[in-house]
């Protein structure tokens, strides 16, 4: 089951001093945080802007990490030169979804969006287990991203490390881009109000397809980074959709601030729950979920 | 007696102010017009008084009431009911079907789950009876989505006459009806009895000045005058706001 | 159209009459007994589930409730019954009524959460609580018996005559009666005021304060009686199976009842059993192959069923049967 992957809290081991454990689970939460960032800031984009329940996108994840897993195994690519094809393959493959079969269901209801979704997703996992079989993928990761290093007397992951430097490396050129770029601002236009976007004459079906692209991307990103942190198999597509569906949310559509604030809260809260209180562990994500929507029905940075 | 007024409503999203101090007294039986350029607030006040949204400040009180509290159907309970700009209708019930469901949901029949609807002849006989006075008699069988754009109109002012109000808002109940049949709607609006307050929301000032006892204008969120269709057509302002190009929101 | 013969009165019953078609239906749920006697215990697992997705179509059809999550209440209502019967409770209508209440009284909790979302938070909740229950469930196993199921179960003659036999007979007949008197019961409030105003929720959640409709409150207790035919669904599994184990509760089966649901179509009380018969067929069928391949199919099935036929199977026939008998005014 989820979550239940060693490698999510094995560095927590090594804390050697009292403070360790803390700033450990901390580190590791907000790592893993990042991670989720990653998967989940695309949905929450694209669902705020065109209100379409994406329940494939965990799908495109885990085509991102099928491409890393076959570049790095079958043709001997190194690790970080996969990470752009994933993210090109998500894409495309996103944008072909979007081009048949999506947009013809854009004023549907929401259970259709989800029906449809779903069926892809299946469709997805039975194929990935056709081709690759059912069995985690091997690790991926070179030798230079292993081990940790020591701060403070606190053992940091390298690997860690890594996808935080990426997690705030994207998270500032996606800012950036939102508050500086005429695509940003087309955006956040149609975010908070289609109707009135499209008045003003923005061109919000090529602007949401763009974004959908980019969101998708950076799941397929996110599905290769993953594969060293939670392990990549078939199942994931569906498992992880749980927890990306939670951080978007909470977090609120549309927002991209709000996806991060979740994921890094989600991810703190999964580590430190299955650390402090295994038995519970599980439960820790879900209860905060149900709690924070009641007290935000719309998410926490939700329009509305 | 007044049947609905408002006290010094104001209504903001975050630095988008939508409503400002609106204060207004409708006497019982009048037949009030609420005008003003697009985007001037006049439904956003429809659903500050209907509950649909809640004010920044300020109250909304029918028949002296104060019942700004209320949830929107506990309004309609006690009388003040609205209709919509844009149909808000139920497209695969049939229009019998939708006024009959407007009448339980009145006399609280709606609650009940294990008898069945055609056993209450009498809420069956008045929803056909407000269907065949708004002459959608004929069509009473078919389901709403294959009714004509006009006849949909109609549904909406049946819907609303089904839970005899007190105080009925009309959000544009004519809109984007050819003339030729908005006549028909609205002498259906001119034989409602005297017994309810109309307040309703138009933009063709013939309509206006035939129907209207007393005229509000509103723009940018506020109340700019109020007075008798002679008043309102000579006063400069009015003119300035349609005419002057006096853009707001 | 000219103008209708027929009074208001005429044509409401004419939308509440049984059709000659549901006579039909039930009468062929005997056939079984002669048909495929060997085949008993899946028709009473048929039936069984059957009767889940007549819960579920009863939030989702009808209110319009998007629920990720319903297995929860089965899972409920399947562990009450085992439980029990471990301390001597092994009477199976007792099992029933306690396993009901018991599901009523969760969802009617659970209700209060569920009325205050809609959209993707509302999904989501019920996607939420349905985990939330597993988790639960699976961490209890002093009182589940966690992921190695529920152990102990001692189930009663039903009646204190019938044993639930090797053939499935008696759980057949068991399962048949319950669904059968539930769908009564079901169909008895859909045709009702109340099933019109949930019909109204569902067509449009805006329209119904305005005419006054609590609408809250209408769906606290669709919400708490749906639970409660889930939880006598379980309950009838655990019963008729003896065993009980983390699958009643899982993710898979709420999703599989949501499949079923929209592949016979929604709204039509039919079309969840008919669902149900289509799906456990074919899974029993083609258990042979590979459970990833079977979802692959599934999911072409759902993507087919949302872009070719919106209303499912039964929506499609009916769609086709008014189209060839032409238009008629009922």
């Amino acid at each position: 089951m989820a979550g239940q992957n060693p490698a999510l809290t094995s560095d927590l081991a090594e804390g050697t001093t009292t403070l360790g454990p803390i700033i450990g689970v901390l580190f590791d939460g907000f790592a893993y945080g990042m991670l989720l960032f990653l998967l989940s800031v695309g949905l929450s984009v694209t669902l705020g802007m065109m209100n379409f329940v994406n329940l494939a996108h965990c799908a495109f994840a885990m085509l991102g990490g099928y491409v890393t897993v076959t570049l790095v195994h079958r043709f001997g690519w190194p690790f970080l030169a996969t990470l752009p094809v994933s993210f090109l393959a998500a894409a495309v493959m996103s944008v072909a979804l979007e081009r048949t079969l999506y947009r013809k269901l854009y004023r549907a209801s929401e259970l259709d969006q989800v029906l449809l979704t779903i069926g892809l997703a299946f469709m997805s996992i039975a194929s990935a287990a056709y081709i690759f079989g059912t069995v985690l993928q091997p690790a991926v990761t070179p030798a230079w991203l292993r081990g940790s290093v020591v701060y403070f007397g606190i053992n940091f992951g390298v690997y860690r490390l890594f996808l935080v430097a990426v997690g705030l490396a994207v998270t500032l050129v996606l800012v950036l881009t939102l508050e500086y770029t005429r695509f940003g601002q087309q955006v956040r236009a149609a975010v908070d109000n289609q109707r009135m976007a499209r008045g003003l004459g923005i061109n919000v079906d090529g602007t949401f397809a763009v974004a959908f692209a980019l969101g998708s991307g950076l799941a397929g990103l996110g599905g290769s980074l993953a594969i060293e942190i939670v392990g990549l198999d078939p199942s994931f597509a569906l498992i992880y959709l749980v927890y990306v569906l939670i951080v978007v949310s909470v977090g609120g559509l549309g927002s991209i601030w709000g996806s991060f604030v979740a994921a890094v809260l989600i991810g703190v809260s999964d580590i430190a729950g299955k650390y402090y209180v295994p038995q519970f562990g599980a439960f820790m994500i879900y209860f905060v979920m149900i709690v924070l929507l009641m007290w935000r029905p719309q998410g926490l940075f939700g329009k509305r | 007696m007044t049947a609905l007024a408002t006290r010094n409503v104001n209504k903001s999203f975050g630095q988008l102010q939508v409503a400002r101090d609106i204060s207004i007294a409708i006497p019982k039986g009048e037949r009030y017009a609420l005008i003003g350029p697009n985007g001037a607030g006049k439904t956003t006040l429809i659903n500050l008084m209907t509950g649909m949204i809640k004010p920044s400040s300020g109250q909304i009180l029918l028949e002296g009431e104060d019942i700004t509290a209320l949830h929107p159907d506990a309004r309609v309970k006690r009388g003040l009911v609205r209709t919509f700009q844009i149909n808000t209708l139920f497209p695969n019930l049939s229009a019998l079907e939708a006024v009959t469901l407007a009448i339980c949901e009145r006399t609280g029949d709606a609650s009940t789950w294990w008898k069945a609807v055609p056993s209450y002849r009498d809420n069956a006989d008045e929803a056909y009876a407000i269907l065949k006075s708004l002459r959608l008699g004929d069509h009473a069988y078919r389901t709403t989505r294959e009714l004509a754009y006009g006849q949909q109109r109609l549904l909406e002012i049946a819907l609303a006459l089904a839970t005899r109000p007190k105080v009925l808002l009309l959000d544009e109940p004519a809109a984007g009806v050819p003339p030729e049949e908005s006549s028909e709607l609205f002498s259906v609006i001119a034989d409602l009895s005297q017994d309810i307050t109309v307040l309703f929301i138009e933009h063709d000032m013939n309509v206006v000045f035939r129907f209207a006892s007393r005229i509000i204008v509103m723009v940018g969120g506020a109340i700019l005058l109020e007075g008798t269709p002679k008043e309102i057509s000579t006063d400069p302002r009015v003119r300035e706001v349609y005419l002057g190009g006096a853009h707001h929101g | 159209m000219s103008a209708p013969s027929l009074t208001p009165h005429d044509y409401l019953h004419a939308q509440v009459r049984w059709h000659p078609l549901e006579y039909i239906f039930w009468l062929a749920t005997i056939l079984p007994f002669f048909l495929f006697p060997n085949y008993l215990s899946l028709a009473s697992q048929i039936a069984i589930t059957a009767l889940f997705a007549l819960s579920l179509d009863l939030i989702l059809g009808y209110a319009g409730i998007v629920s990720l999550g319903h297995a929860a209440f089965f899972g409920v209502g399947a562990y009450t019954a085992g439980i029990i019967s471990k301390y001597g409770y092994g009477d199976p209508l007792f099992g029933l009524v306690v396993a009901a209440l018991l599901t009523g009284l969760f969802g009617f909790a659970t209700s209060f959460i569920i009325a205050r979302f809609k959209h993707l938070a509302l999904i989501m909740i019920t996607l939420g609580l349905g985990f939330l229950v597993h988790e639960l469930a699976n961490a209890a196993h002093w009182l589940t018996g966690g992921a190695d199921g529920l152990q102990g179960i001692k189930i009663g003659k039903l009646l204190g005559i019938y044993e639930f036999d090797l053939w499935g007979r008696t759980a057949y007949v068991y399962s048949l009666v319950m669904l059968f008197l539930i769908f009564l019961l079901v169909r008895r409030l859909t045709n009702s005021p109340f099933g019109l105003a949930l019909r109204g929720i569902r067509e449009n959640s805006v329209r119904m304060p305005a005419i006054g409709a609590p609408s809250d409150a209408h769906i606290r207790k669709v919400y708490t009686m749906s639970a409660a035919i889930a939880g006598i669904a379980g309950a009838l599994l655990a019963q008729t199976t003896s065993t009980v184990s983390l699958g009643v509760i899982d993710f898979q089966r709420s999703a599989d009842v949501l499949v079923m649901l929209v592949l016979g179509g929604a709204g039509m009380l039919y079309g969840g059993l008919i669902g149900a018969v289509i799906f456990m067929v074919a899974r029993d069928q083609f258990s042979g192959i590979n459970p990833q391949y079977w979802y692959f199919w599934i999911g072409l099935l759902l993507v087919g069923t949302v872009m070719l036929l919106p209303n499912g199977i039964l929506g499609g026939l009916s769609h086709l049967y008014r189209m060839l008998m032409g238009r008629r005014s009922t």
